[in-house]
């Protein structure tokens, strides 16, 4: 399906479709137990848009897969409900869902050509054999597999199967597409060249998705939204900038990206303002986030690149001073990655770009550090 | 296997002695089996070399025990049942044994272990007592002394072969595929004949090999089960023996050594085609 049609689709149908794009696929307070005794999925509710770009994130364990599955239909949920462009599918068999999936061992079908599997789907289906053929091409062409058509899924490389797999969920003109960790079997080039390609065929096609990956950096570059998962309950459900720039708990900053943390007791808080004493006795100002009233336990959470070092030339707004000492120096060619010891936490990390005007810095040496108060989230303890 | 450069000179004899004992072992296992073969083209009425055929002579030499066997009317009626009885309960065995040995690897399957044990039982109990066994509980509903008697009792004997091998074959199938099928829009039943049952046919087809031997050359459960009308291969082959020192024998045994080597060549070949088609083997 491309854009002008689904906005004339759109157009048409009016108010109903306006309400149903919005939650194209819902979970609703969604629960999941293997065995009857531990819950692994708790209370999951998620609204997709149409045409969005979903990812499921969290550690191993956390639930991801099991969420996927219940939507394609593997898996019943325990309690709780899932809807499909407003239809609850609850009792529908995966072959009636019209969900394409791609897996992370690619489960191509071994006995059959690359175009015998982009075929299956549309044989199903009963599509005359011109039409198949058609699409078939135009699915190949997608994926840039033209020449491959006859190949078996055994003679080609990891990443052509992925693409095969991609396609073959695609070549239906499935209503939602999901993905779990499709990715992960490749080496880290060839995974970042297929982030992009999945990215351009989501714009091109417009078809909405579902991905599950444990990759931070992955979701960050390819989602609209990432639901952050831990322990079967979303953390906290928000487009990668939110997440990164203002995670809701200490579990979130933690996962998204590079966090220092220090820990302490909460002593004044006025507005968006609130001061910390840390455990080494330090005070620092911070901007309350989860943190709880006076005298609760909070967990600061700094990123790396938010730190300066006082001399530098930003000092203006740091609103925070402190002594640190260098424990280690390791150089990334465009940037040093800096470990310091500051307020009694000796794995404090910097980053300080590799240019001109910025000091050079010895293991052993002191030197003050800095940062303002509202990149530093109090948060929950 | 070539001696390896740094070899000391005991590890060379060793590997000579190492050798001679193969071959010695090899003889053993086939020597039988070949001495059959020119005896079989004896002019005399003997089991035993004549001195015309050691010092090869063709005088020595006749096609007699084959034309013996390919007139007798016994002989033919023998190979003919093995032949009905062998094909049928094979036939039956493998649609048995490949539907068990899908149920069995359903992980919703309960008690599990317990039916695979029972089905696989034919092939442990000693065989006379499972053709006694099946003599009076086959005399009970009328079925001693039938062709589909014999075909049924057959048929329980071939199916652990059909479970074990195309158990194996599904130990190393991937399950994602028929849930990939399932997503793709495929039902149960498109998904079994599409995907699966290509993916395990290597397993069914041995396994369909070795219920048709097992049943070629059973002499027990048909000497219990079958009538005068019913008379397979080997049940002529051991009365032959008794009854008539006859060396058409040999010829008939010869025959057999061709099938089975036959058989073997053919079961490798569908081997090699469908784990090429599986996509074990780039082709
Ligand atoms: N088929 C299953 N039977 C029993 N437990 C399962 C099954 N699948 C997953 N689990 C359990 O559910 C939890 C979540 O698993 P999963 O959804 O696969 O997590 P993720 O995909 O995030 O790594 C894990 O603790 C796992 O052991
Ligand atoms: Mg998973």
């Amino acid at each position: 399906m491309n854009e002008s049609l689904q906005r004339e689709k759109q157009d048409d149908a009016g108010e109903a479709t306006a309400v149903a794009d919005a939650c194209f696929a819902r979970f609703i307070d969604v629960q999941k137990s293997y065995d009857g005794v531990e819950l692994v999925v708790k209370g999951f509710n998620l609204d997709v848009r149409r045409g969005e770009f979903v990812t499921l994130l969290g550690p191993s364990g956390s639930g991801k897969t099991t969420c996927l599955m219940m939507m394609a239909g593997f898996e019943t949920p325990t309690h709780g409900q899932i809807l499909l462009q407003g239809e609850p599918i609850n009792d529908l068999p995966p072959h009636k869902r019209g969900i394409g999936m791609v897996f992370q061992n690619y489960a191509l079908f071994p006995h059959m050509s690359v175009a015998e599997n982009l075929a299956f789907p549309l044989q199903v289906r009963h599509l005359s054999r011109d039409e198949i053929k058609r699409k078939v091409a135009k699915a190949l062409a997608m994926v840039r597999l033209e020449d491959f058509g006859d190949r078996r899924p055994a003679q080609l490389s990891g990443g052509q199967q992925q693409r095969v797999a991609l396609a073959r969920a695609l070549v239906f003109e499935p209503k939602l597409v999901l993905m779990d960790e499709p990715l992960g079997a490749l080496d880290k080039n060839l995974r970042e060249e297929m982030q992009y390609e999945i990215k351009r065929i989501h714009a091109e096609l417009g078809v909405t998705m579902i991905y599950v990956t444990h990759d931070q950096t992955e979701a960050l570059t390819m989602s609209d939204r990432i639901a952050v998962f831990n322990d079967g309950v979303v953390q906290q459900l928000a487009s990668p900038e939110t997440l990164y720039e203002a995670p809701e708990n200490a579990f979130v900053a933690n996962f998204i990206g590079e966090n220092n943390r220090l820990h302490g007791e909460v002593i004044e808080s006025i507005g968006d303002r609130c001061e910390v004493r840390l455990d080494s006795g330090e005070t620092v100002a911070a901007r309350p986030v989860a943190a709880g009233g006076i005298g609760a336990r909070t967990t600061l959470s700094l990123r790396p690149e938010r730190v300066g070092i006082v001399g530098e030339g930003d000092e203006a707004s740091f609103d925070n001073h402190f002594q640190a000492e260098v424990k280690e120096v390791i150089y990334l060619g465009d940037h040093l990655r800096t470990r310091l010891e500051v307020c009694g936490n000796d794995e404090f990390i910097i980053k300080t770009p590799n240019a001109k005007g910025f000091p050079s810095l010895r293991p052993g040496q002191t030197v003050e550090v800095g940062w303002s108060s509202r990149d530093c989230r109090a948060l929950d303890a | 296997m070539a001696i390896p450069s740094y070899a000391t000179r005991g590890e060379r004899i060793w590997h000579y002695v190492f050798l001679g004992l193969c071959a010695l072992i090899f003889l053993f296992l086939v020597g039988p089996l070949l001495i059959i073969i020119p005896l079989s083209f004896n002019a005399q009425p003997y089991f035993t070399f004549s001195q015309e055929m050691l010092t090869l002579d063709p005088a020595g030499y006749s096609l007699r025990w084959y034309e013996d066997f390919f007139t007798s009317s016994a002989w033919l009626n023998a190979i003919k049942n093995s032949f009905i009885v062998g094909i049928a309960s094979t036939f039956l065995a493998t649609i048995l044994g490949t539907v068990a040995a899908l149920g069995l690897s359903s992980r919703h399957m309960p008690a599990r272990s317990a039916i695979m044990a029972l089905l696989i039982s034919p092939m442990i109990v000693p065989l006379i007592i499972s053709a006694a066994a099946m003599f009076f509980f086959f005399s009970k509903v009328n079925l001693a002394q039938t062709y589909l008697g014999v075909v049924l009792a057959h048929t329980v004997l071939g199916i652990p072969f059909v479970v074990i091998t195309v158990t194996a074959t599904l130990s190393s199938f991937d399950t994602t595929l028929i849930r990939a099928a399932h997503s793709l829009g495929a039902n149960p039943t498109r998904t079994f004949f599409k995907v699966v049952l290509p993916l395990v046919t290597p397993g069914v087809v041995s396994g369909a090999l070795f219920a048709f031997i097992t049943s070629f050359d059973e002499v027990v459960v048909v000497l219990f089960l079958a009538g005068p009308e019913q008379r397979t291969m080997p049940i002529q082959m051991w009365s032959g023996i008794r009854e008539q020192i006859s060396p058409t024998i040999l010829a008939v045994a010869t025959l057999l050594v061709l099938l089975s080597m036959l058989l073997l060549t053919t079961l490798e070949l569908l081997r090699r085609r469908s784990e090429r088609l599986r996509g074990i083997s780039p082709g």
